[in-house]
C-alpha cells in the first residue's frame, strides 16, 4: 500500500485503511463546521461593511464627486470649451447655452444647488444666478450677451465664467485644492489663496501638535495611575479602577462644564490660587478659552484610553524580572529603566495611538473650551458638514485627515519597532 | 425557536402597531430646545393638542442644517416642522429640501405680519435678535452704545462674541461709526470688511468666543466677562426669573424672524401646516412673548403681551419690536449672508487662527 495516508488514517486510532466515504463524512463535518464559523462572523462583517468600510468609501468618494455644474449647466459647459479669458468675453453661443440652463434648472428647481456650488468658489453667485433666473425673459437671441450684462453686470466679466468652467468637471480636484489652501484662478491655474484665506495647512499641523501633546500629558499621568493599578492589592485597585473609570459614565458635555467651572478666571482653582495669595486678583490664570484649556480638558476626557491599555500590559509583565535584575545588582531605577520600562513599551504604544487619534477627531472640547487658538481642523469639517453643506470639502479635508493619521502612526510604528 | 419566532413576530406587529399609531396623529415640532421649547410647549405644543387632537412629538437641533438635507436625500424625513433662522428657510427653499408652505396656511393674516415673515417655504414665527447684555456690577457707569463695547478704557473687562462671522462684523463696523441701516452696503464692499476686521483687532486678545446662546448669560453670571453679545430673550430669562443684574443695551442690536420650516418629504405636511397656522395665532403668539420675552412676528399679537407672570413686569419693554429698542437696530440680511458667508466664515476663521 503506497498510497498517501488520508487525513483519517494518519490522526489514525485504527491501523486498517478508512474507507472512502468515511473520509468524506470527515470532509463534509470539517466544511460544516468552516461554514458555521463563518456565519458566526458574518453579522461582524455586514456591521463593519455597512457601519464602516461603506460610509468611509463613500465619503472618500464625495470629496472627488461634482456632478452638481456638469449636470446642471451642460449646455454652457460645451460652449466654453474652447474659451479662455485671455480673449475676454465668451461667444454669444455660451450666452444662449447658459439662458437654456437657466431655464432648466429653474423648471426641475435645481438653480438653487448650482448657485450654492459656485457660491463656495465665488461670493454673491448664488444670488447672481437667483436673481437672474428672474429675469430671464429680457434674453433673446439677438444680443444675448449684453442682454445678461444689463441683468447683471458681473455677466460682463470673464470671472464668472472661468469660475463656472473650473467647478464644471464631473470629478474634481478642486476640494483637495482648497483644502491644502489651493485655488485656481480664472485661467484654471492652481495658485495659493490670498493671505487672509489660508487656514486649513495652520489647522492640521496645530491638531497633530496639540493632539501629541494631549498624548504625552496622559501618558505622563497614565503610568503612574496604571502602575499603581497592576501593583495594588486586588481590592484597593478595584476601587482605584472604578476611579477611573468613573469619567467615562457620565456625560462629555457635563464633563466640559464641570472644567470651565473650575478653570475660569473666577473659577474653583483660581479662587483657591488667589486666597492662598499664590497670585494676585489681577493676575488670575487663563486657564481656559485657549490652547491650555484643550489639553487640560482632552487630557481628562481621553486619560482612561491611555490606563486600560497600559494596565492590562503591565498586568502581563513578570515581576520575577525585575527581581531578578535587582538580585543581579541593578539599582531600582537601573532595572526600572532597563527591565520594567521596556516591557510596558507595547502598552504606551497602543494607549498613545488611542489618545491621539482620538483627539484628532475631537471638536466638541475644543469648540467649547478652545477659545480662539484652540480651533482644530476638526471644527471647520463639522462646519462645513453642518452649516455650510459643502459636504465635498467637508469630506476632502477628513481624507486628508485619515491620510496624515495613517502616515503619522505608520512613523511612529516604525519608531517603535526600531526602539526594542 | 418556534417560541422566540414567535416573540419576534409579536414585537413586529407591535412595532408596526405603534408606528402607525403614531403616523396617525402626531407631528413632530423640532425646535431649539431650553427656556424657549419649554415656553413653546405651553403656549404652542399642548394647546395644538388639546384643540386638534395631534401629539407634537418634541426635539431640539442646534440648527445643524446638514441634519435636515441629510433626512431629506435619504428619504427618511422623520422631522415634521422645524423652526430656525430665515437664512435657512432661504437657503433650504433654493437648494429643494424644504416644501412649500400652501398660501392657506396663513391666510386671512396675510397683512398682519411683519415685513418679510412669509416666503415660499417659510412662516415666521417670533423675532430673535443679537443684543449687548452687560454686568451691572462691573460696569461703571452705565454702557450706550455698541462702540462702548469696543472701548476697553473706558469699560474694562472682558468681552463675550458668538464665534461667527454673523452679527460679529456688523457689531464691528457699528462701532466704527457705521449707522446700523447702512452696515450692510459697508460690508459688502471689500474695504468694509477689512474695517471690520481692524476694528476686531483693537478687542481680539480681550474676547471669549461662544458657540452656545447659553454661554453669553453664563459667562455674565460667572464674571467672566463684563459685557456679551447675546441673544436678548437668554437675557431676559434670568433678569427676570433669577433677579440677575445684568442690563441690556439694545443699540445696535440686530434682528431675524424666528421661522417656521418643514423639511421635503414630510410625511405629515397637512398635520404640519396645521400646526404652523394654529401657532401663528395672535392668542398663542402674546403667551409665549409674554413668558420668553420674543416679540411676535404679528404686530396684532403685540398688543396683547401682558405682564411676565412671576416678575410682574410688563413684557413690552423687552419686546425686540418696541420702537423705542429700534432706534439704531437693523434685521440681518439673510441675502447678504448667504451670499458671503461661506467667504467670510473663510476669512473669519483664519482671522481667529492668526
Amino acid at each position: 500500500m503506497s498510497a498517501p495516508l488520508s487525513a483519517a488514517q494518519m490522526a489514525g486510532a485504527s491501523p486498517v485503511a478508512m474507507p472512502a466515504d468515511i473520509e468524506r463524512a470527515a470532509r463534509r463535518v470539517e466544511r460544516r463546521q468552516t461554514f458555521s464559523a463563518a456565519m458566526l462572523v458574518l453579522p461582524l462583517i455586514v456591521l463593519i461593511a455597512f457601519a464602516f468600510l461603506i460610509p468611509v468609501g463613500l465619503l472618500l468618494f464625495k470629496s472627488i464627486d461634482n456632478p452638481v455644474v456638469a449636470e446642471g449647466l451642460p449646455e454652457t459647459l460645451i460652449a466654453l470649451q474652447s474659451w479662455s479669458p485671455a480673449d475676454g468675453l465668451p461667444s454669444d453661443a455660451a450666452y444662449l447655452g447658459l439662458k437654456r440652463d437657466i431655464e432648466k434648472a429653474k423648471a426641475n428647481g435645481s438653480l438653487g444647488v448650482i448657485g450654492a456650488r459656485l457660491n463656495q468658489d465665488t461670493p454673491g453667485a448664488r444670488s447672481l444666478l437667483q436673481a437672474t433666473g428672474r429675469k430671464l425673459d429680457a434674453v433673446t437671441d439677438a444680443d444675448p450677451r449684453q442682454a445678461f450684462i444689463t441683468i447683471d453686470k458681473r455677466w460682463g466679466e470673464p470671472e464668472i465664467f472661468g469660475a463656472i468652467r473650473n467647478a464644471g468637471d464631473r470629478y474634481t480636484f478642486n476640494y483637495y485644492l482648497n483644502a491644502l489652501d489651493l485655488t485656481r484662478n480664472t485661467a484654471g491655474d492652481i495658485i495659493a489663496k490670498p493671505e487672509g484665506q489660508r487656514l486649513h495647512i495652520n489647522l492640521f499641523i496645530r491638531t497633530v501638535w496639540v493632539s501629541a501633546l494631549t498624548a504625552f500629558v496622559c501618558f505622563l499621568l497614565a503610568y503612574p495611575i496604571a502602575y499603581l493599578l497592576a501593583h495594588l492589592p486586588a481590592r484597593r485597585a478595584n476601587l482605584l479602577m472604578i476611579v477611573v473609570l468613573l469619567p467615562f459614565w457620565t456625560s462629555i458635555l457635563v464633563r466640559i462644564t464641570s472644567w470651565i467651572a473650575l478653570l475660569q478666571k473666577q473659577g474653583v482653582v483660581n479662587d483657591a490660587l488667589a486666597s492662598l495669595g499664590v497670585i494676585g486678583e489681577a493676575g488670575r490664570l487663563a486657564l481656559i478659552y485657549n490652547m491650555t484649556g484643550t489639553i487640560i480638558v482632552g487630557t481628562h476626557i481621553l486619560l482612561p484610553f491611555f490606563v486600560l491599555p497600559l494596565y492590562s500590559v503591565m498586568k502581563t509583565v513578570n515581576p520575577n524580572l525585575v527581581r531578578a535584575a535587582t538580585s543581579l545588582g541593578a539599582s531600582p531605577f537601573t532595572a526600572f529603566r532597563r527591565v520594567y520600562f521596556p516591557l510596558t513599551v507595547p502598552g504606551i504604544f497602543a494607549g498613545s495611538s488611542l489618545v491621539f487619534i482620538l483627539c484628532t477627531g475631537y471638536f466638541i472640547t475644543p469648540a467649547l473650551v478652545g477659545g480662539q487658538n484652540g480651533q482644530l481642523i476638526s471644527n471647520i469639517i463639522a462646519y462645513h458638514m453642518q452649516q455650510s453643506l459643502n459636504w465635498g470639502l467637508a469630506a476632502a479635508l477628513s481624507t486628508l485627515l485619515l491620510v496624515m493619521i495613517g502616515i503619522v502612526y505608520f512613523l511612529y510604528t516604525r519608531l517603535v519597532r526600531d526602539q526594542r | 425557536m418556534k417560541t422566540i419566532f414567535r416573540i419576534l413576530l409579536g414585537s413586529i406587529g407591535f412595532a408596526a402597531c405603534a408606528a402607525a399609531a403614531q403616523a396617525e396623529g402626531t407631528v413632530t415640532v423640532v425646535s431649539w430646545g431650553g427656556l424657549y421649547t419649554q415656553v413653546q410647549t405651553t403656549s404652542f405644543y399642548e394647546p395644538f393638542g388639546k384643540a386638534t387632537g395631534i401629539t407634537v412629538k418634541s426635539e431640539d437641533w442646534n440648527g445643524n442644517l446638514g441634519q435636515i438635507r441629510a433626512q431629506v436625500d435619504a428619504k427618511n424625513v422623520t422631522w415634521d416642522v422645524v423652526i430656525g433662522d430665515s437664512a435657512f428657510a432661504k437657503k433650504g427653499c433654493e437648494e429643494g429640501f424644504l416644501e412649500k408652505i400652501d398660501a392657506s396656511v396663513t391666510q386671512g393674516m396675510e397683512n398682519d405680519f411683519l415685513p418679510g415673515s412669509i416666503t415660499d417655504c417659510g412662516v415666521a414665527s417670533v423675532v430673535w435678535g443679537y443684543v449687548i447684555g452687560y454686568d451691572e456690577r462691573k460696569v461703571q457707569g452705565k454702557p450706550t452704545s455698541v462702540a462702548d463695547f469696543f472701548d476697553l478704557q473706558k469699560f474694562p473687562g472682558k468681552r463675550a462674541l458668538p464665534k461667527r462671522p454673523e452679527s460679529t462684523l456688523e457689531f464691528a463696523l457699528m462701532a466704527d461709526g457705521v449707522p446700523a441701516k447702512d452696515v450692510y452696503t459697508v460690508l459688502a464692499t471689500p474695504e468694509g470688511v477689512d474695517r471690520a476686521f481692524k476694528k476686531l483687532d483693537t478687542i481680539k486678545g480681550d474676547v471669549v468666543w461662544w458657540e452656545a446662546g447659553a454661554q453669553p448669560p453664563q459667562l455674565l453670571n460667572d464674571g467672566e466677562v463684563t459685557m456679551a453679545v447675546s441673544f436678548a430673550a437668554r437675557l431676559v430669562g434670568p433678569i427676570l426669573d433669577d433677579k440677575k443684574p445684568f442690563g441690556i443695551l439694545y443699540d445696535g442690536m440686530l434682528y431675524d424672524l424666528d421661522t417656521w420650516m418643514i423639511p421635503l418629504g414630510s410625511p405629515h405636511k397637512k398635520e404640519a401646516q396645521e400646526f404652523i397656522r394654529f401657532a401663528s395665532a395672535p392668542e398663542r403668539l402674546a403667551e409665549l412673548a409674554t413668558r420668553a420675552g420674543y416679540a411676535p412676528a404679528r404686530p396684532s399679537a403685540i398688543a396683547l403681551v401682558g405682564k411676565h407672570p412671576t416678575a410682574n413686569v410688563d413684557m413690552k419693554q423687552y419686546m425686540m419690536t418696541n420702537p423705542e429698542n429700534l432706534t439704531n437696530a437693523q434685521r440681518i440680511d439673510a441675502q447678504f449672508w448667504s451670499d458671503n458667508l461661506d467667504d467670510l466664515k473663510e476669512r473669519f476663521n483664519a482671522w481667529l487662527a492668526q
